[in-house]
Parts: C-alpha cells; sequence; structure tokens
C-alpha cells in the first residue's frame, strides 16, 4: 500500500508558552521542535499498516528547511520518502497550507501514482484549524474522516473507529482515502539509533510552492489569564483517609 | 504567610545535591537557623542534579577531584544509597592504553582498587561489549551508581529535623549587600525571594548551573557557564532487563570517544563528551514552567549526537536496535579551569560559593564549604585548587569562562597532560619584556591569566654545549625542552635573567601595618626597616595558607610578595583579616612593579656594571633590602631595591623595578651581562630544577593546609611572642614533638623502564611505595606521593619531593615511585638541599 | 442572520449545541441580527427536544434538513447540506460548536465554498458598519495561548466556538412558544454516503488509561511491584486504572504501558490521584489533562502537591489502604 503522511514540525513548550515580542509566534529560543503529536502517531500508523501490507510511506510537511528534521524523525521510525514543501517559516494560513499541500500530492501523485491512504493529524498541536486535512481532500475529491483511533485494512478498502463517548463509530472507506488520526490511535515507537542513523541518509523531496493566502490572518498571540489554584490539604496520614474519599463522594465516584 | 521566616543565621539557596548536603552538614556541625531556598519543586527542583547520570568513578589524577569524589561516595555509602556497580574504563588506542597505566598509578596513589583488564576480561564484565575495538581495560570495583535525589532529600530532612526552614517553589530575586566594614566592602544583608524577605547573616550560593547569575545580584562572580552534555535513553534491552536491577553491569567509559554507556534497569543511558561545546547563558535556561522537561534538561540535537551513536553502536551492537527513548542537552556547570568554585567569594563579605559541584563530588564538596563555615578553613582535605578566591578579575567574564570552558570540554575523557597549556586566552597579563621574549623565541607558560617564559628558544645553543638531548618517550618530552636543563647549567656557570613580572605584590601601610603583618605571619615581621622574612601563613588549624616574603620596607609599610598561582587568595585573606579600626591601609601594587631575578656566580659583576653599590654579601648581605639606582645607559637612572634572595640555589637578587623601567634594565643587564654568560632563562629553572635542587618547597605542591610546618621543615627554633592566625594549632604540633611526616627530596636511581626506555616523572602525584610495594599512609589517613618532580642537572638526577614518616624520611632509604604504572627505585636524599646543602655559593 | 448548526446524535440534542446556541446568541446580539438554528440530518426534524432545546435558547427559527444520505452523520454529507442552506438562506455567518464534529463539518463547509473559517474561538466581533473585517479571538495550543485575528468574509463568516468556552445558559424568561420550523430542501449526491457512520461499537467495561475517568498513580515512593496492590485494588474500587511514572518503569515496577507521562500516555481522569509521585516536569506533562489531582505524598513541597487541588501529607503505604478501607465502609453502609 502506498501511503502518504502529512505532518507538522512545532515547538515542544512546556506548561507555560512564551510568545515572542511581536505576538506572532511562539517564542522557540529555548524550545525544542517536535512533530505534532497526532501526526506522530499517523507516522507510527502509517508505519504499521505498510508493514502489514507490505507498502512504504511517504512523510509531507509543509514548513521551514529546518522541517526537514520531522521528515528524518518519520524516517527514523520507517518512513522511506520526505517531502518538504517549503516556506520561510512564518505561519501560514488554513486556506493557504491547504493549497499548497494539494498541489505537492498532486505532482507526487502525478509522478508516482495515486496514494492509497493518506493520513493527516486530526488538528495540529500549535494552531489547531481543524481543516487543513479537510481543504485538501476535498480538492483531491478523497473522502477524508477526522478524529480516527483505529485503523483497520481490509482489501481494497479500511474500516476507521472514532471515538465517541462508550464507543465507537465505524466508517468504511473504498481506497484511495484519507484519516485525520488522534493520539492514543496507538503507542508510536521511539527511533532506534540505527534508525536514527540511516535516517541521515534520507533524500527530501523539496517542492517550492506559490501559494494565495486566505482570509484569515494571525493579529497577535497571548496567554490567557491565569487561575491560580490553591492546594487543600486534607490531612497528614492515614486520618485523613475519610475526608479524601469525601472529595471522591463529591465527584460522584464512591 | 504568616510562618515566612523574615531572618536566618545562614540562607542556602539551591536544593540541589550540594545545598541539601549543605544544609545537612552544617546541621550536623552545629548550625540552626538555617533556610533553604530553591524557586523549584522538591525533592528535583529542575537542576542538574535531576538528571544527572548518579555514577562515581573515584580515580582522577587531580588529588582535590579524586579524593572528594572517594568522600562524597563514602556519604552516598554510608547512607545506603549506593551500589557498587564497578566500572571499566575502555581503551581504543595505544595513547589511551598509556593513558590507563598512567589512571592506575593514580589509583595506586588515592587508595582505590584497580586492575587492568585485557579485552577478554572486559568481555567477562560486560559480555556485550565488542572486543574487536577494545584493546584493554581499566576496571574499578568500587565505581559506585549513587541515588543524588534521594541522598539529597535525606540530608535536607536531618537539617529539617533540626530546624532547617525550606520554602521550594520560591524564587530568589535579590541579595542585597550593605557596605561593610573596611573601605570598598561589601557584606551581605539579605536575601529578597519571591515570598517576601530574609534578613541573613550569610548566604551560600549552591545553585549550579544558575550561581553566576545570583552572585551577579550581589555583585560578585562565581565564573562558571551552564553547559550541554548530552545523553539519551536507548533501551529496552533484554540483557540489560534480565538483570533485574536498577544497574547490574559496570559503567563502561568509552574513553577515546568521550562517551559513557550506563545501565538503568532495562535500559543503557548513553552519555557523551564528544560533542561540539554548547552553552548557554543562565538568563536563557528556561523556568520550570517554561521547560518541556526540566529547565536543566535542553532540547536534544540530534545531530550532535549521531557520532556518538556510531561509536556506541560499535562498542555495543545491541544499542543499535534499541529505542531511543529519551535524549536531552543536560546542563552542568563548567569553570575556567576545570575546577569547582568553593568558599567565600572575596567581592562579598559572608557571600559563599558552593557550585560548579559535580553529583560525584557534592556530598564531600558540600562537607568542605560546611567545614570552611564553621571553622575558617576545610579539614577534610585542602581545596586551594577548588577555592573561588583562586580567581582573577580576568578570569570572571563571561568571554573568558565560555571560551576556556569550550577548550576543555571535549578534554572530560581526554588524556591531558600534567603541564598542558591552554590554546585560548593566552597574553591575558604579560610582563614589560613580552616584547624582548618573543623576540628571543620564549616558550611562554600561562600562570592562571600571567605569561611566563618556560625556556628560550635563543638558547638552543646551550644544548649542545652541554650535551643534552630529547627525552625518549614523548609523553615524558611534551611541553618540556633540554633547552630548560641547558639554562639550568648556564645559570650554575654564568648567570641568568628570570622575569618574575608575575610576583603579586601587596603592600600594607599605617600605623597597624607592621602588627597585622605579624598577625598573619608565622615569622616576626617587625624586624629592622629594610629586612625581609621568608614565612608561613598559617589556617586556624595550623595548616599552610600561604609561602611568601613580606618586606619591612618602613616603620608602617610592609611588602607582600607572593606568587601567582596564589595571588587571588592571598589578597582575599589578606583583605579578608584586615583590622576593622582603619589603622592599615592595603594595595595591591602588582601592575606597578616589575621583578627580574639575576642569578648565577656571575650575577654581582654583571649586576655591579650597572650600579656603584656595594654589592659583596657584607654590603648586601642575604635577604637584604637595598635601594639602588642603576645606570642602564639611558641617561637616566633607574631606582630599583634589590633583594638579595634566591629560589635557585646561586647567589644573586630580585630587582624591584617600577614597571616601566623594566625594559631598560633589561636592556642594560642583557648588554652588561653578554660578556658574563647572560641568558635569559625560563621558568623551568626557576620554578623546578633550580629550587629542587634546593629543596625548596612551592606552595600548593609540597605545602597544603593539609600539613604544618614541623612536616615541611619550615618551623624555626623559636615561636615569636605575638599572635597570629594558627598560633595555637601550632604551638600545639610543636609540643606533641617530632612530626609524623617530613618533607624529603629523593633521587631517582634507575629511569629505565620495562622496555629499556628512561623514563621521567612529571610530579603528578605518583606514589611513594616501599621497596617491597607498599603505599606508604600516615595516621591520617595522608598519602606518600609525588609533590614535585623534575630535573636535577647539575646533580645528573631526576629528584621528586613527596612527605614521607620520619622513620623513612632518613637520607639512604630505599623506596620505589609508580609511575606509567611501573615501579623505579628511589633513595632519600634528605630533608633540604640536594645541591650545595651548607648554601655556600648563596651566601659566600 | 446568524445560523447556528446544532451538533446531535440521531436525533438527540447534547452540550456542544447549547453551548453554541449560548454563544451564538451573544454573537447574534453584536450582529444586530436574529439567531437561527440549523438540524441537519435524519431524526432531528421529527425530534421536539430539537425544537425546545433551540428556542429555550434563544433560537428565533429553526431549519431542518434531511435526505436519504443523511440517515446518520456523515461529515461530507453533513457539510455539503450546510452549503446548500447557506446558499438557500444566505446568513451573515455561521457558527458551531468546536467539538470534534462541528469543527470538521464547517470544516467540508469551508472547503466546498473555498471560504476561511476560524475554528474555536472565544470571542468574536463582527465588522462595523459597512467593513468586512471580523475580529476574532481563538483558541491555539489546546488553551494554552489564544490568538486574535482577523477574518476577511467575502460573505458569510464560518465559526466555531470553543469546546466549553461558554456554559450554555437558556435565556430568561423562556419563549412561549417553539420557534418556528422550517424544512430546507437539499440536493446531496449518492457518493457522500462513501463517510457516514457504518456502525456503532459499544465498549464493555475495559477502561483504558487514556480514557479512564480515574487514575490511580503510583512513582517512586511505592518503593516496589509489589508495592502496588493497593493502588490497584484502589483504582479497582473507583473503576479505574493505574498509572505510574518514568521512575517506575525504569525500575521495572510496572510495564511501559502503564506510563504517565511525556514518554508514556496522556491521561485526561475526572481525578488523578497520585501516590508517591513527586511530579517532575515529564510526568506533569502527561497528567495535566487531569480534570482534578489528589495527590498523596511526604513530602508537603512536592511538585505534585503544589499542583493538586487536594493532598494528603503522609506515606501512601498506610494513607491508600485506609482510603480503601473507608471506601469500602461507606459502600457497605445501607
Amino acid at each position: 500500500m502506498r501511503i502518504l503522511c502529512c505532518v507538522k514540525r512545532v515547538p515542544a513548550p512546556g506548561a507555560k508558552i512564551n510568545v515572542t515580542a511581536d505576538g506572532l509566534a511562539v517564542d522557540a529560543a529555548h524550545l525544542g521542535f517536535t512533530t505534532s503529536p497526532h501526526e506522530e502517531c499517523g507516522v507510527e500508523e502509517a508505519v504499521q499498516i505498510a508493514e502489514r501490507t507490505g507498502g512504504e510511506v511517504t512523510v509531507l510537511t509543509l514548513g521551514p528547511a529546518e522541517a526537514a528534521e520531522q521528515l528524518r524523525y518519520a524516517a527514523s521510525v520507517g518512513a522511506r520518502h520526505g517531502v518538504l514543501v517549503s516556506t520561510d517559516g512564518s505561519a501560514w494560513d488554513p486556506q493557504r497550507t491547504a493549497r499548497a499541500l494539494t498541489a505537492a500530492i498532486r505532482s507526487l501523485e502525478a509522478d508516482g501514482g495515486v496514494f492509497d491512504l493518506i493520513l493527516f493529524g486530526n488538528e495540529s498541536a500549535d494552531s489547531g484549524g481543524f481543516q487543513v486535512g479537510v481543504r485538501v481532500c476535498h480538492a483531491l475529491g478523497r473522502p477524508i474522516v477526522n478524529g480516527i483511533k483505529g485503523i483497520e485494512t481490509e482489501g481494497s478498502g479500511v474500516r476507521a473507529r472514532r471515538e465517541i463517548d462508550g464507543g465507537f463509530e465505524v466508517y468504511e472507506l473504498d481506497l484511495p482515502a484519507a484519516l485525520g488520526v488522534k493520539e492514543g490511535i496507538n503507542l508510536p515507537r521511539y527511533p532506534t539509533m540505527r534508525g536514527r542513523l540511516a535516517s541521515k541518509k534520507l533524500e527530501i523531496t523539496t517542492f517550492e510552492i506559490e501559494a494565495d493566502a486566505g482570509d484569515q490572518s494571525l493579529v497577535r498571540l497571548h496567554r490567557p489569564t491565569e487561575t491560580v489554584s490553591q492546594t487543600v490539604i486534607l490531612g497528614a496520614g492515614p486520618d485523613a483517609a475519610p475526608a479524601a474519599v469525601d472529595v471522591l463522594e463529591e465527584l460522584g465516584l464512591v | 504567610m504568616s510562618d515566612f521566616p523574615t531572618s536566618a543565621k545562614c540562607v542556602v539557596i539551591g536544593a540541589g545535591i550540594v545545598g541539601n548536603c549543605l544544609v545537612g552538614h552544617l546541621t550536623k556541625l552545629g548550625w540552626s537557623d538555617l533556610v533553604l531556598v530553591d524557586k523549584g519543586p522538591l525533592p528535583n527542583p529542575g537542576g542538574s542534579t535531576g538528571h544527572a547520570s548518579n555514577f562515581i568513578f573515584p580515580v582522577d589524577h587531580n588529588k582535590e577531584m579524586c579524593l572528594l569524589g572517594v568522600q562524597s561516595a563514602n556519604q552516598y555509602r554510608d547512607l545506603d544509597l549506593s551500589v557498587d556497580s564497578g566500572g571499566i574504563e575502555v581503551a581504543r588506542t595505544a595513547e589511551r592504553m598509556a593513558e590507563l597505566q598512567r589512571r592506575m598509578t593514580s589509583a595506586t596513589a588515592w587508595g582505590v582498587e584497580a586492575h587492568l583488564l585485557t579485552p577478554e576480561e572486559v568481555a567477562e564484565l560486560c559480555p556485550f561489549i565488542n572486543t574487536d575495538v577494545v584493546l584493554g581495560g581499566f576496571y574499578c570495583p568500587t565505581v559506585s551508581v549513587v541515588d543524588s535525589l534521594e541522598t539529597g532529600t535525606v540530608m535536607r530532612r536531618l537539617a529539617v529535623d533540626n530546624g532547617c526552614r525550606v520554602l521550594a517553589n520560591t524564587e530568589v530575586l535579590d541579595i542585597v549587600t550593605e557596605p561593610g566594614p573596611n573601605p570598598g566592602d561589601r557584606t551581605v544583608k539579605a536575601v529578597v525571594t519571591s515570598a517576601g524577605t530574609i534578613d541573613t547573616e550569610y548566604v551560600v550560593i549552591a545553585c549550579g548551573v544558575w550561581s553566576n547569575r545570583l552572585a551577579n545580584m550581589a555583585g560578585a562572580h562565581i565564573p562558571l557557564v551552564p553547559a550541554v552534555h548530552q545523553m539519551a535513553d536507548v533501551g529496552p534491552i533484554d540483557v540489560l532487563a534480565q538483570t533485574g536491577n536498577e544497574i547490574g553491569y559496570p559503567i563502561v567509559r568509552d574513553m577515546d570517544t568521550f562517551c559513557y554507556e550506563r545501565q538503568t534497569a532495562g535500559s543503557m543511558e548513553v552519555g557523551s563528551y564528544a560533542h561540539r561545546p554548547i552553552f548557554h547563558h543562565p538568563d536563557d535556561i528556561p523556568s520550570n514552567e517554561e521547560a518541556a522537561l526540566s529547565p536543566t534538561e535542553m532540547p536534544f540535537t540530534p545531530d550532535d549526537f549521531d557520532p556518538q551513536m556510531e561509536q556506541a553502536i560499535e562498542l555495543m551492537d545491541m544499542l543499535g536496535d534499541a529505542e531511543i527513548k529519551y535524549a536531552i542537552n543536560g546542563l552542568l556547570s563548567l569553570t575556567p579551569d576545570a575546577m569547582p568554585c568553593l568558599g567565600e567569594v572575596p567581592e562579598v563579605r559572608n557571600l559563599w560559593s558552593a557550585a560548579a559541584v559535580w553529583v560525584k563530588e557534592g556530598p564531600g564538596m558540600a562537607q568542605v564549604v560546611a567545614e570552611w563555615m564553621t571553622f575558617g578553613y576545610p579539614r577534610v582535605i585542602d581545596v586551594h585548587g577548588a577555592d573561588i578566591a583562586r580567581f582573577y578579575p580576568e578570569e570572571r567574564p563571561d568571554e573568558h569562562i565560555w571560551a576556556r570552558s569550550a577548550e576543555h570540554f571535549n578534554k572530560t575523557y581526554g588524556i591531558v597532560h600534567p603541564a598542558e597549556q591552554w590554546e585560548s586566552r593566552r597574553n591575558l597579563r604579560v610582563g614589560p619584556y613580552f616584547s624582548r621574549q618573543q623576540d628571543l623565541g620564549a616558550f611562554f607558560f600561562q600562570a592562571r591569566t600571567w605569561e611566563r617564559p618556560q625556556w628560550f628558544e635563543s638558547n638552543a645553543d646551550l644544548v649542545e654545549r652541554y650535551g643534552l638531548g630529547e627525552r625518549e618517550v614523548e609523553w615524558d618530552n611534551r611541553w618540556w625542552s633540554p633547552i630548560t636543563n641547558a639554562e639550568h647549567l648556564n645559570l650554575r656557570d654564568n648567570c641568568g635573567l628570570v622575569d618574575l613580572s608575575a610576583f603579586q605584590i601587596f603592600e600594607l601601610t599605617g600605623p597597624g601595618a607592621v602588627a597585622y603583618a605579624d598577625r598573619l605571619a608565622v615569622n616576626k615581621v617587625d624586624v629592622p626597616v629594610g629586612r625581609s622574612i621568608y614565612t608561613p601563613w598559617l589556617t586556624p588549624d595550623g595548616g599552610f595558607h600561604s609561602d611568601l616574603t613580606m618586606m619591612r620596607l618602613g616603620t608602617e609599610r610592609v611588602r607582600v610578595v607572593t606568587g601567582v598561582f596564589d595571588g587571588g587568595r592571598d589578597e582575599f585573606w589578606v583583605r579578608r583579616h584586615l583590622p576593622t579600626d582603619g589603622s592599615v591601609s592595603f594595595a595591591n601594587v602588582t601592575d606597578h612593579i616589575t621583578t627580574l631575578g639575576l642569578w648565577g656566580p656571575n650575577a654581582p659583576a654583571v649586576l655591579g656594571a650597572l650600579c656603584e653599590a656595594d654589592l659583596s654579601q657584607a654590603g648586601s648581605p642575604y635577604g637584604s633590602l637595598v635601594d639602588v639606582e642603576l645606570d642602564c645607559g639611558t641617561g637616566r637612572p633607574v631606582a630599583a631595591t634589590l633583594f638579595r634572595i634566591s629560589y635557585v640555589g646561586d647567589t644573586g637578587w630580585e630587582i624591584y623595578l617600577a614597571w616601566d623601567d623594566g625594559p631598560a634594565v633589561w636592556d642594560a643587564l642583557m648588554r652588561v651581562g653578554a660578556d658574563y654568560g647572560l641568558r635569559p632563562t625560563g621558568g623551568g629553572v626557576y620554578g623546578t630544577s633550580g629550587r629542587l635542587e634546593k629543596g625548596y618547597r612551592l606552595m600548593g605542591a609540597e605545602l597544603e593546609s593539609e600539613y604544618n610546618p614541623l612536616e615541611a621543615g619550615l618551623a624555626r627554633p623559636r615561636v615569636k611572642a605575638a599572635d597570629f592566625i594558627g598560633k595555637e594549632a601550632y604551638l600545639a604540633a610543636r609540643e606533641a614533638g617530632d612530626p609524623e611526616v617530613k618533607m624529603c627530596v629523593l633521587t631517582v636511581e634507575d629511569l629505565h623502564d620495562s622496555r629499556g626506555r628512561k623514563r621521567f616523572m612529571q610530579g603528578g602525584n605518583e606514589p611513594i611505595l616501599t621497596s617491597g610495594g607498599e603505599r606508604i599512609v600516615d595516621s591520617h589517613g595522608r598519602v606518600s606521593r609525588v609533590t614535585t618532580a623534575g630535573p636535577g642537572p647539575s646533580l645528573g638526577k631526576h629528584l621528586l619531593m613527596g612527605y614521607l614518616p620520619a622513620e623513612l624520611a632518613v637520607a639512604g632509604t630505599d623506596l620505589q615511585v609508580m609511575y606509567m604504572n611501573e615501579l623505579f627505585p628511589v633513595r632519600v636524599a634528605g630533608t633540604g638541599a640536594v645541591f650545595d646543602p651548607d648554601d655556600a655559593r648563596m651566601k659566600s | 442572520m446568524l445560523l447556528v448548526v446544532l451538533e446531535h446524535d440521531r436525533g438527540a440534542l447534547g452540550e456542544p449545541a447549547r453551548e453554541a446556541l449560548t454563544f451564538g446568541r451573544t454573537l447574534a446580539a453584536k450582529m444586530g441580527a436574529e439567531m437561527h438554528a440549523l438540524a441537519i440530518g435524519a431524526g432531528a426534524a421529527a425530534t421536539e427536544q430539537v425544537a425546545a432545546v433551540s428556542g429555550d435558547h434563544g433560537a428565533a427559527r429553526l431549519y431542518t434538513v434531511d435526505h436519504d444520505v443523511l440517515s446518520d452523520f456523515g461529515p461530507e454529507a453533513w457539510g455539503q447540506s450546510l452549503v446548500q442552506v447557506i446558499d438557500a438562506l444566505g446568513p451573515g455567518a455561521v457558527l458551531a460548536c468546536g467539538s470534534e464534529r462541528g469543527n470538521e463539518v464547517m470544516a467540508q463547509a469551508a472547503a466546498r465554498l473555498d471560504w476561511p473559517f476560524v475554528a474555536n474561538c472565544t470571542d468574536v466581533t463582527p465588522p462595523a458598519g459597512a467593513g468586512r473585517e471580523w475580529s476574532l479571538t481563538r483558541i491555539q495550543w489546546g488553551g494554552s495561548l489564544l490568538e486574535d485575528a482577523t477574518l476577511a468574509a467575502s460573505g458569510t463568516a464560518l465559526l466555531t466556538c470553543g469546546l466549553h468556552s461558554v456554559a450554555s445558559t437558556p435565556v430568561e424568561p423562556a419563549p412561549a412558544a417553539p420557534p418556528e420550523t422550517r424544512a430546507v430542501p437539499v440536493d446531496l449526491g449518492a457518493e457522500l454516503a462513501r463517510t457516514v457512520v457504518k456502525d456503532r461499537v459499544v465498549l464493555d467495561a475495559g477502561v483504558t488509561l487514556p480514557t479512564a475517568p480515574v487514575v490511580v498513580g503510583g512513582g517512586r515512593g511505592v518503593g516496589s511491584a509489589e508495592g502496588f496492590a493497593p493502588l490497584e485494588e484502589l483504582a479497582e474500587l473507583l473503576a479505574g486504572r493505574v498509572g505510574c511514572s518514568r521512575a517506575v518503569t525504569n525500575n521495572g515496577w510496572r510495564p511501559h504501558s502503564d506510563q504517565v507521562g511525556q514518554t508514556g500516555t496522556r491521561i485526561a481522569p475526572e481525578i488523578y490521584i497520585a501516590s508517591g509521585i513527586s511530579g517532575a516536569i515529564q510526568h506533569w506533562v502527561g497528567a495535566m489533562g487531569s480534570k482534578h489531582i489528589l495527590a498523596v505524598n511526604i513530602d508537603p513541597e512536592a511538585n505534585m502537591v503544589v499542583k493538586a487541588d487536594w493532598a494528603v501529607i503522609g506515606d501512601l503505604h498506610q494513607v491508600i489502604p485506609a482510603m480503601n478501607a473507608e471506601i469500602r465502609r461507606r459502600r457497605d453502609r445501607p
């Protein structure tokens, strides 16, 4: 099976995220970068499906040259091909991003054939627009379902599970298709040392794509007003057990 | 918070391994009213302790680092928070195998059990090591893995149980100082925290990578830089998991790749000191909230680690298929000279540093600082190399800290020669003759910040004249030249001119100057004007703090001349004990005075050509100070003070000059001296061969706070009436009778090693052993070792110095010295000079 | 007119629909427009609840859409329906709740229209006068940051409001009658059925760590694999799961699948009972999604204690068994 997984390079912040002085970006001066978590699971899922079905995985990202790091990371856990749709590193709005990705995928498919399955992350960890995958798939004329936490391949189709209260919805899509996956669909493997070293040799296909900006513009980022919680000390030692159980009871758990 | 401590005896900032152990040790020593503050949560506030690899290799060539490492390992053991995993340093190169021989030597010196292993023996201990790439190993069974977090918790609880208050999640915002008792002094007043202000008498900064930032708040410096040490945790690995232990296999240090492999349960932690130096300014370290992991677990930069992965896989193939579960750019502290920063900071009274200390030496160094604060000096061992007062102003800026730390980071597992010189930050301080010396092909050694010629290529002709040659083994020849021996012999035959501009010179003036000088010195400073003394300064416990000369320049004026390695510590000592009644003023006049040493049988004739003064022993007796005018042919007489003294064993003078007059005098002496065989002469003669032949002790080598003047052979027949620091302890030592050990000079009787090559001990703490090969240890646990080694060209012998028990400190006693893990026969020459023992050449 | 898309499951309205109506009421007022509601799909039109809730929350009118391919939820079919409704009604803005479905349906509609869509707003200001620039504040980083943004809408602004960014409230006084309901015809292609829900699976009791309503965590302080027995018991009593810190898995006391944290599982239980866990950042990142935290720790200064809602200071080996006993006692109480 020929699988494409789209990933986004995002900063890996702690509990408090700082914003640059101009308010236009996360201050990543002391932060590392990572693959947005849903997409990290997407890569893992793609690799697992490829391993099961004997296919291979292409991983694609839109971002600055440094985003090659995320392509290599994907390669270190089993992706075969890397594609970078290069930007100057500024934040692209969802429409522009989708237009560029669509053009890149069309080009890849023109050269190498249609991807049987395209995986997107449900939403990016940073901007969280909830739409790029849907826009790309509409443009490609391909079905997509979001919120996926389980994928089984069956013949020329996939069964996908979407978590709802108390269970799952099941979707059945004929290939080619796309899915927006969520963290929890799997526990992504870490790269092995050999995998990491092999990923250094990944050849990355780079696209420079002119895409028109959309109609949503970032003005500034800021932190919400913080609420400081005061810890209530219920007591010391086993004598505090009834007070602790009171808390559980209030939450309706006892 | 109603129970916020608004005052305290002492505030310790930083609850890592050091701060926690410090409040524990202070408590044990009777301190109370302590407050421990950390901006992070407990037990892991987010500093370097929290991600430390937590293993201790107890062998180091450096005495302070080694013994405090052993001491720390024992403290962890005593708390039952330590496992002896054993550890192996593996060698991939022949050069490293030689280094392992040197490590065996240091292990013997410090009494740490160690064995050399063949590749097969390495594989027996660690079956997963690829013996194809290993030439051998150095195995130390007492390598231990410790629980530094829990140890910190236990020590903190000990303090808390005795009243120490702990403020976690409380950031220190300022350290407030106020004017001290003397002009220019500052003293600690209060610590401003995010939870309130604490008035306090003492503050200790134990903040690891943040320490300099905290010191800066008080206008002080703790010269260290937060530096990255990369670590990756890979697993799971079956063979490790099967041990069922946190640590079941020895730690492996892959020395030639600057990496280690340390088991953590089912995983292997691979740590590296091989990558490019990556430094961060303390202000750029994220807070606990901002950091993705902890503040000191910075984002991993995998490109820097890739070469180490390949090498790790090469050594242990199983690592290749293990998953990289956790990888960080962990921060630790580096200093410009790779030694910790301990003690009271020179800039602010009662502000102490306990920083640049790693987990492996944390408990021991905390004990050192606690003792220092309690007794006025550390007791566990001498720590002059870690004393924060050692730094000169040029060593405190970031530019210096970063450059030097960058230079030595990759030497963490490097093979570092005892005489190795720095490449960066040279020519910070040079004498007024520097360009002349460059023209003469001077090879400079840097003493802290000062450049000193070690030898002059212009004297290469003398090598042939004296029939000298290079040393046979490259290691022995490194940072050495036969020219130095040639300069030595020329000085003995003719004379030599030595640049002593690096002398650190202080002056005490005022009505209380002489009385205060007497309070510092063991020997009587209150001598007639124009006389000088050579004297120890003692610690309160009667050990050596310093060893220097003091000159009575006037009724109310005393000059102190000390060596460049101790200038910072001595200046601080003088300022710190200065009377507070205004009776004494202190001035550092180093920048204004240059000193030239002129010695050798022709020295009087050479100097006589420039002045009219009576230079005979009668007119200028040994130890005298004579003011003269020198005629340098410039048409302007140059004022000079001639100090008749010798550290090299031949007659001559230290000539004290105004800095700007130096070049004219140098030129005149060189011109006049040409007819007398005068040669510029380097520090190799002044600091090593000349003094060794005379058995002269050097502060920091023979003289340490662990030894007293009786043991060093520097006690005078009588004790002066005036009180002085350490007098009580000194008197008690004299009462006790003959000292247990005595400083001796030894001759190496055969330099040939088992391969028939002549070897030359370097003075790197080589152990002196009995003829039966046993270590020699006194009742205080002090080991007999080489404190200085070097050539005695006039004697044709290689010379060693070291303390020996009194019964062995007898001329003719045959002993052995270990060098590069081989034994060489040595013989005790005596406790004094080997060359010209009656000092006829100096005093006749 | 502001059109609010109602999220429902086969006719049953949930909290997201109420939130969207509550948020929409304020927005409609700012727009100086009426708020209408839209229910897409089978069953919705026939459900009295849909009309009643819409009216109670301020919708002046309810539109319903039905079609064969709308027998169950399908993102493409719903999105295409919305496009046709927009075309028919020409609303000034369309708002849904930023739930899984809400964002997906809006994205589908936006993709078809090639219009912008702004997800997860917390505040929306319509253009002044004849302008077309909307000012918005929306959620980034899961709520750790807010983004002020502008939206240049050529026609209808497409928006969702962040889930739980408002608490739903009905209008007061309640309207006397349900809103007028109108059906909007749509023309949907059969191919849209390709993404309609095919089946549902109801999970039985087996609780997973990421979804467990209660997680009982143990850290280094537990001391051994055996030490987890009382924690297991507490988890069982509360129908939860046991989690652990990295130190625990590193010591081999629990499998990695139990690890909560950066390198393990991120949990979001109703309550996280963290015992003997200092709260290192690696662990905290995995636990911070918990709605409530009860810490049991010897050290009152431990990070986990500081960050918890409640704490018991003491040895978990005594406290947890005492809690187990107390729960049993209360349950046995008649």
